[in-house]
């Protein structure tokens, strides 16, 4: 079985149907982006693996174990950690002391957090920050921070949602380069972004959904000429 | 920097060993260990209530059971009550127990309401159980040891134990966890936090030390009744008020805050007569739109803006899980 | 069988007139997402004004209601746009605060009052205080029928106020989101004081009404605290709908309860329901409905 797969999901709000019937698996070492216009289930994808929201009906595998009864926080001890779209910072608490949060999960002591959350830190370019008290942080930087976060967990899967979205193109830059290092670091990943030029470059596959269900799944390049893509994003005069 | 802290908790200590010695009166000795009752209330309230954020307002429940676990070992087995410092924690605790999985359903506002309901219905409950709590007529008990000084050192020791094991639990994985919890509980979750299993961490030490607190209160008072020791307004609020005043999420702040409390409310009451609980209610006003995080903690934003002023190193300094 | 319908009867009536105070609470909460734990002190405020004109003017309270409404209305206003709405700039770690700003509140509305009045019980002795009208063979207090129909009219022109007028609408936009309100230009923070202006008058007119059923004193307030708590929580919160259902709920229930349970255990029965519904039913009882 492959490294992350999820089968048919389905997940309804009263009456709805924001995912349905959405397949797909991962490799390891693999970036999967997942594109869609606005409100396509994007997010929700995310939430439902993150078990944020339980499913309507299907199922999620990750190495080969199911994992879409588990409660939200057994997800992240298996080794999938995530970010939030809007941004998640523990305000109150020093730059530091957020990756530290996210270090405990495989450590007791004060010190080994400590030393694994500086490693982390610099690995994200925000070694500089590090004393500066998260809610003061400005949103490039937050966004940062989230990834740094959730890498202190040790995940092996990394769910990262529109990581880009809010920056410039310079910030934007740097995010893309970070990402390519965490994946050279041995970490499988899933990301969402709306941005088709982000996730061309970046992307080994890519799935294009709209409302809520599959519409492409591929390479890249033949993801971005396919039809449905061109129509979802564009409207039904291109394609 | 951490020895120097060492040093001034150690002064600390030794003055507070040597209080009785120089105040001798038994009036000033009384309101010193009210201070130190509502010191040990705050101290256990804001370990819940400040550092992992769950506004309880029914910490009375836990008080009145200590109380009462103390108070009802003499009335039903003439039992010396002081065996209930030992009893009424563990009972507090326990009821604390079923409180902490029922009640962390619920988040912000609501958890709050919930326990301000629980409170009540303990009131209510002891209240009417009169075969077993003799219901409003209260307990009496005669205590064997008048001397304040007596009761000074044993209240003292119990706020020693409760602020050391509260700063062991805040400052280890439990706190940061506890604080994650505070700052953003869907954050906490996605870091693979049990949020509800360290929201129960928080509240059982807290049960614990109010219940002890009661305990105490019931062997040093000498008389309770329900109305007494599961008051919404002058428990359960009030241990939030201490706290709020003092500083929220600070180990200081619930002691600073009991003190000056207790302090301005002898002196409302001596000097102001029937107005005293009218200027009580302005002062919360006042303290909730202008220190909302507490006088220790603005103090430390106080400083920091004085630091970043003389542009002194360490002004951007983090002070460690606070605001 | 007479003393049940009785009694199903007074609960009713007086259900009507908890409904009207609760929902100023559940205006305030729609708008405001606070929880006001000085509603029940409004109300107490709202009672002393009714009495003093009754006492010094010899006004009726139904009159002295008029007079009770605008100057609730004004504290409420002034109460919301000096105190709570200073919050909002207040950065504070616990955003329990505001519920806390709410007791203080309440204790000096409480605490003038006893200032002013003293604790003494009071209460409005008119003509029609102790009538009854007999229905069959049931005895109902004449101010409890003035009281509620007077309270159904009230409700009913809040109805007409919150869906005909401009007023009444971005009262409504604001309930249900805040942002997009003020995006189409309602200019949120005036609106949000009107309401808390138009709750506190709402809680005064409910305890005018009651004022010749209820013995009155300064603590009386928290009574009406709890109990517009638990018609809110029962209804779901801001509904005016669910007040009324919860109004009633709640009068049945008491007045049931206060002729078939004993006294002490009364309180505690409500106390109960409340922390149930709050647990396992969070939209009140008309999330039963949808299911």
């Amino acid at each position: 079985m492959s490294f992350f797969v999820a089968r048919k999901l389905v997940k309804r709000f009263g009456g709805l149907t924001a995912v349905s019937d959405l397949s797909f698996f991962l490799e390891k070492g693999e970036i999967l982006g997942v594109i869609g216009p606005n409100g396509s289930g994007k997010t929700t994808v995310f939430n439902l693996i993150s078990r944020f929201f339980p499913l309507t009906s299907g199922e999620i595998f990750f190495k080969g174990t199911r994992i879409d009864q588990l409660p939200a926080h057994k997800i992240c001890e298996l080794g999938i950690g995530r970010t939030f779209q809007v941004v998640k910072p523990l305000k109150r608490m020093s730059v530091i002391d957020n990756v530290m949060a996210g270090a405990f999960l495989r450590t007791n002591s004060i010190g080994r957090a400590r030393q694994k959350a500086e490693e982390i830190t610099d690995f994200c370019a925000l070694g500089q920050y590090k004393n500066v008290e998260a809610k003061s942080l400005p949103i490039a930087l937050r966004k940062r921070l989230e990834i740094a976060r959730s890498l202190a967990t040790e995940p092996e899967l990394l769910l990262l949602d529109e990581t880009c979205a809010g920056l410039n193109p310079r910030e934007s830059e740097g995010a893309i380069a970070l990402i390519r290092r965490i994946r050279d670091a041995g970490i499988t990943i899933i990301i969402v972004e709306h941005i088709m030029k982000v996730m061309m470059g970046i992307s080994d596959r890519i799935l294009a959904i709209n409302f809520g269900s599959q519409i492409a799944l591929g390479k890249p390049q033949e993801v971005a000429g396919h039809p449905e893509v061109i129509k979802a994003y564009l409207g039904d005069a291109h394609a | 920097m951490k020895n120097k802290s060492v040093l001034i908790n150690i002064a600390v200590l030794l003055a507070a060993l040597l209080v009785p010695v120089v105040i001798k009166a038994p009036y000033h000795l009384h309101i010193i260990i009210l201070i130190i009752i509502w010191s040990i209330i705050g101290t256990a309230w804001n370990l819940l209530g400040g550092y992992a954020g769950q506004v309880s307002f029914g910490h009375a429940a836990f008080f009145g059971l200590g109380a009462y676990s103390a108070g009802l070992l003499k009335f039903h087995f003439d039992i010396s009550p002081w065996w209930g410092v030992l009893l009424g924690p563990i009972i507090a605790t326990l009821v604390s127990l079923p409180i902490g999985l029922i009640c962390f359903r619920l988040r912000g506002p609501y958890f709050a309401l919930a326990m301000l309901s629980l409170g009540e219905i303990f009131r209510l409950l002891f209240t009417n159980l009169s075969n077993f709590t003799n219901g409003a007529r209260g307990v009496m008990i005669m205590p064997d040891i008048t001397s304040k000084m007596f009761y000074y050192y044993i209240s003292l020791f119990i706020l020693v134990l409760t602020l050391f094991t509260t700063y062991r639990i805040v400052n280890s994985k439990v706190g940061y966890y506890l604080v994650s919890i505070r700052e953003d509980q869907d954050a906490a979750t996605s870091l693979g936090i049990p949020t509800t299993l360290y929201k129960n961490l928080a509240l059982l030490p807290s049960a614990f030390f109010t219940g002890m607190a009661g305990a105490f209160y019931m062997n040093y008072v000498a008389f309770i009744d329900p109305n007494i020791v599961f008051n919404l307004s002058n428990v359960s609020v009030m241990v939030i008020l201490v706290v709020m005043l003092g500083g929220v999420a600070t180990t200081w702040g619930p002691t600073v805050g009991a003190a000056i409390y207790i302090f301005l409310g002898e002196l409302f009451r001596a000097t102001l007569g029937s107005a005293n609980v009218l200027v009580f209610g302005v002062l919360v006003c006042l303290i909730i739109l202008f220190l909302p995080n507490g006088i220790v903690g603005e103090m430390n934003t106080l400083k920091r803006l004085v630091r970043r002023k003389k542009g002194l190193p360490g002004g951007e300094r983090n002070e460690f899980l606070r605001g | 069988m007479e003393l049940f319908g009785q009694t199903v009867i007074c609960g009713i009536l007086l259900g009507g007139m908890y409904a009207l105070i609760a929902i100023g609470m559940t205006l305030i909460m729609g708008v405001m997402k606070i929880i006001n734990l000085a509603h029940g002190a409004l109300v107490m405020v709202g009672m002393y004004v009714t009495y003093f004109c009754f006492q010094e003017f010899g006004i009726d309270p139904y009159f002295g209601m008029f007079l009770s409404m605008p100057v609730l209305f004004f504290i409420g206003c002034l109460i919301q746009k000096y105190m709570i709405n200073r919050l909002v700039e207040v950065e504070s770690i616990l955003p329990e605060n505001q519920v806390l700003l709410t007791v203080g509140i309440m204790l000096v509305l409480t605490e003038a009052a006893r200032l002013i009045f003293k604790s003494d019980y009071r209460s409005v002795a008119t003509g029609y205080s102790s009538s009854t009208v007999f229905l069959g063979g049931m005895s109902i207090s004449v101010p409890m029928v003035i009281g509620f129909f007077i309270a159904m009219v009230f409700t009913f022109l809040l109805h007409l106020f919150l869906t005909k007028t401009d007023l009444g609408k971005s009262i409504r936009a604001t309930s249900q989101d805040r942002d997009a309100a003020t995006y189409l230009g309602v200019n949120a923070s005036r609106i949000t004081m009107i309401t808390f202006g138009i709750g506190s008058a709402l809680a005064a007119t409910g305890g005018s009404l009651l004022l010749p059923l209820f013995y009155l004193w300064p603590d009386i307030g928290h009574l009406f605290t709890a109990k517009s708590f638990i018609i809110t929580i029962l209804g779901g919160m801001g509904s005016t709908m669910g007040a009324i259902i919860g109004g009633l709920i709640l009068g049945m229930a008491e007045s049931l309860g206060a002729t078939y349970i004993s006294m002490g255990y009364k309180d505690m029965v409500g106390l109960v329901i409340f922390l149930l519904v709050l647990l396992f039913l969070p939209g009140g009882f008309r999330s039963l409905a949808k299911r």
